[in-house]
């Protein structure tokens, strides 16, 4: 069960601003961490807590295809991202990383920003603690969930390598 | 059930005859390609899989061209883990400083993508090769990663929707144009996860650029892919150049659409995007007095030669505004030779402006022109995200090379008839 407090932004956050290019010559991600969303909120990194949540509206993460984006997110101590949709890249390499992502348009609508949010991955579940509200997530397909249980595409990918050899 | 120019090409990756929107597949890749900046975390990972070497030494294309020559101690860096790596598994395909290029504009002019081919690079722009009838799309350095150990990418089979221009262009009106306005009228996520499918008679009279242009813009509107289908053009374009066999797709007649949009072209003026999305985009005449710090014609968007020409069109025996910088830069080593061969260089220079090496510098504000606080430029690229040049209170207008070059003349954002 994850547990936050909720960080709130807007449609098209994209990967300029969750990690600006002039931090691209580094990919430690302790150090991408402390730049998390430093163009759009200067003081995000101070503020958010370890486990808290960025709940964001549509399209979060489109540009650019740098997998310091969801890097940089993941080392700040954001446990989990909810927004209305994702960017298409941001959403393959959130999976294949294993930050953990839902899409629900009722739960950004019903989560304000400092909100305390609950969310079970397992079934979907996003509860606002505060209002008591309750959403359900899209669920994964199969195929994604197999790669989210193998701990990312590079832990399935090893285990093809290592089948392929008998 | 009929099938689009992406569907088959799946399809035929997967050893199917036919693929449905909406189901995932594992995909055969013909080329897997990356960066400077994405290959560095890409190679870590693949060290984690444990594999013994790369899938295919030929089908993997290593282009060092973001921060390159490097612009400090820490890109010099990860430039090296990449060449270090490069040289390790012999990897074909490695483009050195001198003889690189913007991946982009490189890899379709060394005829490493041919129609047909099934392309992922760990960059977003990768969509641009959809102008040869490819399948090309960006992913992140993980899938990088695992299609280099594998020869194999999961993809979701996109729905499509089909573009259909029509009409004439005016002098002025490419490529850019017609992307820059579809995304303003689409918006940035108005194709997110689908094919862009490009068509129509305004299609089948753009020349290459025009629909590299294009295609490479797909991701800005949250495609997946753009997509032309190969024709007359696209096969002269390809003879001297395709390494290996074409495979020539076209959509049927009954493949099925999530949406058809129709434009006529003759109604379409150049166009410029204001800050800081991409769908802000205006007619050049609507602009007003937007005076700029910077102009910079270049990246996988616009530099290629008929780009500089179109540019050079405009700045031939003029002088740039003492108030802007103007940096010029050819895509790859072969444009910028020929850009000093047909005198553009000399044009550019003489104009006061700055020519400069093959990178991807400004356009992501790595380097080669990063803006300070509250400064603006017009530019050729492809985003104008907050920050996107430089400081996060810095401004990007997106336009074509003429628009560019024609601003840089005259101290404010202007259209290339106030000039020539």
């Amino acid at each position: 069960m994850i547990t936050g407090r909720a960080h709130k932004f807007g449609d098209n956050v994209n990967t300029d601003e969750i990690i600006p290019a002039r931090y691209l010559n580094s990919t430690n991600p302790a150090e991408l961490g402390m730049h998390c969303m430093e163009d759009i909120d200067k003081d995000f990194v101070n503020r958010a807590e370890p486990g808290d949540l960025i709940v964001a509206g549509s399209n979060f993460g489109c540009g650019s295809s740098r997998e310091h984006a969801p890097i940089a997110i993941k080392a700040a101590g954001v446990s989990c991202v909810i927004a209305k949709t994702f960017a298409r890249i941001f959403y393959r390499n959130a999976i294949n990383i294993g930050l953990p992502i839902l899409e629900c348009p009722e739960a950004v609508d019903g989560i304000s920003d400092g909100d305390k949010v609950e969310v079970d991955l397992n079934s979907g579940t996003i509860r606002n603690a505060t209002t008591g509200a309750e959403f359900k997530a899209k669920p994964f397909p199969s195929f994604m969930r197999d790669i989210i249980e193998s701990g990312g595409l590079i832990n399935y990918a090893r285990q093809r390598v290592i089948a392929s050899r008998g | 059930m009929g099938q689009t120019i992406t569907q088959k090409i799946l399809a035929a990756h997967c050893g199917r005859e036919y693929v449905e929107p909406g189901e995932l597949i594992n995909a055969r890749v013909d080329l897997v390609l990356g960066n400077d900046i994405t290959a560095p975390i890409a190679i870590k990972e693949f060290e984690k899989i444990g594999a013994e070497d790369v899938f295919d030494r030929h089908k993997i294309a290593l282009v060092p061209d973001h921060s390159t020559p490097n612009k400090d101690i820490k890109s010099a860096e990860l430039a090296k883990e990449v060449r270090l790596f490069a040289r390790k598994h012999n990897i074909v395909n490695y483009f050195e400083v001198g003889r690189m290029g913007i991946e982009h504009a490189l890899i379709p002019d060394q005829g490493l993508v041919v129609p047909g081919d099934l392309v992922i690079g760990a960059d977003s722009h990768t969509c641009t090769y959809g102008a040869v009838g490819a399948f090309s799309t960006g992913v992140g350095s993980t899938d990088m990663a695992a299609a280099m150990a594998l020869g194999e990418v999961w993809l979701k089979v996109p729905e499509a929707i089909k573009f259909v221009y029509y009409g004439r262009r005016g002098k002025w009106v490419g490529g850019k144009d017609l992307i820059l306005y579809t995304i303003g009228r689409i918006g940035v996520d108005g194709a997110l996860y689908s094919t862009m499918e490009f068509t129509g008679e305004t299609i089948k009279s753009l020349p290459m650029h025009g629909r590299f242009t294009m295609c490479n813009m797909a991701i800005e509107a949250g495609g997946k892919n753009g997509i032309i289908a190969p024709d007359d053009i696209t096969m002269d374009y390809m003879r001297a150049r395709a390494k290996r066999t074409c495979r020539i797709y076209e959509s049927d007649p009954d493949a099925v659409y999530k949406d058809v949009i129709e434009i006529d072209c003759s109604r379409i003026e150049p166009q410029v995007s204001l800050p800081n999305l991409p769908e802000n985009a205006k007619t050049v005449s609507e602009i007003g007095d937007v005076r700029i710090d910077q102009a910079v014609i270049g990246s996988c968007t616009n530099g290629r030669i008929e780009d500089l020409r179109e540019a050079a069109e405009v700045l031939r025996s003029r002088k740039v505004h003492p108030d802007v910088r103007l940096i010029v830069i050819p895509a790859t080593q072969e444009i910028y030779l020929q850009a000093v061969k047909e005198g553009l260089a000399q044009i550019f220079v003489e104009a006061g402006g700055v020519f400069s090496t093959p990178t991807c510098g400004p356009c992501l504000g790595g380097h080669m022109g990063c803006l300070a606080a509250g400064e603006r430029a017009i530019a050729t690229t492809n985003r104008n995200f907050t920050g996107r040049m430089g400081h996060p209170t810095s401004e990007v207008y997106l336009s074509n090379p003429a628009v560019a070059a024609a601003s840089a003349v005259m101290g404010r954002i202007a259209s290339p008839e106030e000039v020539v």
